[in-house]
């Protein structure tokens, strides 16, 4: 098979021995290039993934799923809620509207937070990097458990039945019908170029950081290190806890853990941590807390937190 | 002509708040601005992805941070 990132390296070997002239072989030389070539490679994959999620999107607005999932029932709803939560968009400042938004609809509460616990943990940006760094096979484990971990937490908080937990006022709100305008394929593709451009500008700085110290510590760090620490009963719940309150940006995290995954951290313990930090965050909570009552936002940490402790000890068992 | 940002204050809305106002300036408009932040009255236009733009009670762009051209061309 052709090598598609082969360019990258030709790059990263160009500006390493001939612009800075390094010498070959050495450590430092190494890590350089192999600091650039990972930079350029994930640079390259998020452009390609924001692109094409983004495309997809402008096919799949909120609007029109609070439609498709009102009043519907079992678990299905809540795997088409997960499933639509990965190619939507999440920042902590739209979680309220939705949240609304679904809930006025009537699409029931279990499928709402399938919703709000998927739109986070599985996103364009986090693939692309994952990819980049971790390769095919832990993307994909990565974003089906997601989609799992979202489908039968959102299934459980629904059979808790705690609809009188949502604050008052959501039930209150009447919303006017909006009319969707139908969008051209140009508009389309200049919907996501857009997007690209305004994620890239977000978070490209964060790559190159997380992809420096990763490369830094796969470079210095005897192989192994971490292993005897690591490696326990205790590893997954250390790692989640950390995650929650941990709000940092995820992507510049993943190249730092995969080097600590280099050095003997097992998979599971470092999906459970990556998993944590994105699902679930400290300012998204404290958002919730507008919508939410005190029970219903414990379930949801509770219920999301145990949901990734289980992924987190299964993945360290089987991978 | 009264114009509205939908949004709950993120960075994104203050773009838009922005690029409007910049619109609006280079096309020489009549035109008030005003920020909603309230969530229940954004909810009330039936949009769920804010930043909105409404121009005279009608939404005219949600979910969006549109560029001041993009404004331009809505307030024409």
């Amino acid at each position: 098979m052709v090598d598609i990132f082969y360019p990258f390296q030709w790059i990263a070997d160009k500006f390493t021995y001939n612009l800075f002239n390094l010498a070959r072989e050495t450590h430092l030389a190494e890590s350089i290039n192999f600091i650039i070539y990972d930079v350029l490679k994930i640079f390259f994959l998020l452009i390609l993934m924001i692109f094409i999620v983004t495309y997809i999107r402008s096919y799949v607005t909120p609007e029109k799923t609070k439609k498709i999932l009102g009043n519907k029932k079992g678990i299905l709803p809540n795997f088409i809620a997960s499933l639509v939560g990965t190619v939507t968009p999440f920042c902590s400042c739209s979680s309220v509207p939705l949240f609304i938004g679904f809930v006025e609809a009537g699409v029931p509460l279990g499928a709402t937070f399938s919703f709000l616990i998927t739109s986070p943990l599985v996103n364009e940006a986090a693939i692309a990097v994952l990819l980049g760094i971790f390769g095919l096979k832990i993307t994909l484990i990565y974003v089906i458990s997601g989609i799992l971990i979202g489908t039968i937490g959102g299934y459980i908080i629904g059979l808790l039945k705690m609809e009188n937990h949502v604050a008052d006022f959501v039930y209150k709100i009447k919303s006017k019908e909006i009319e969707e305008k139908k969008k051209t394929q140009k508009e389309r593709v200049q919907f996501a170029i857009g997007e690209v451009k305004s994620i890239f500008k977000k978070v490209w700085i964060y790559i190159i950081i997380g992809v420096s110290l990763g490369g830094i510590f796969h470079g210095f760090a005897p192989e192994g290190i971490l292993e005897k620490y690591t490696n326990n009963i205790f590893g997954v719940p250390i790692a989640t806890l950390i995650g929650i309150p941990l709000y940092s940006n995820v992507l510049g995290m993943i190249p730092i853990i995969e080097s600590l995954v280099a050095k003997g951290l097992p998979i599971g313990t470092a999906l459970a941590f990556l998993m944590a930090v994105t699902a679930l965050s400290l300012p998204e909570i404290i958002i919730l807390k507008k919508v939410l009552k005190k029970k219903l936002i414990i379930a949801f940490i509770v219920i999301t937190g145990l949901a990734i402790l289980f992924t987190g000890y299964l993945f360290n068992l089987i991978i | 002509m009264r114009i509205k940002i939908l949004g709950t204050g993120c960075p994104n809305c203050k773009i838009l708040e922005k690029n409007t106002k910049e619109a609006i300036e280079e096309l020489n408009l009549k035109a008030e601005v005003e920020k909603v932040t309230d969530i229940t009255e954004i909810m009330e236009y039936g949009i769920m992805s804010t930043p909105a733009l409404v121009v005279d009670e009608k939404v005219v762009s949600y979910g969006k941070v549109l560029s001041s051209e993009e404004i331009k061309k809505l307030l024409k």
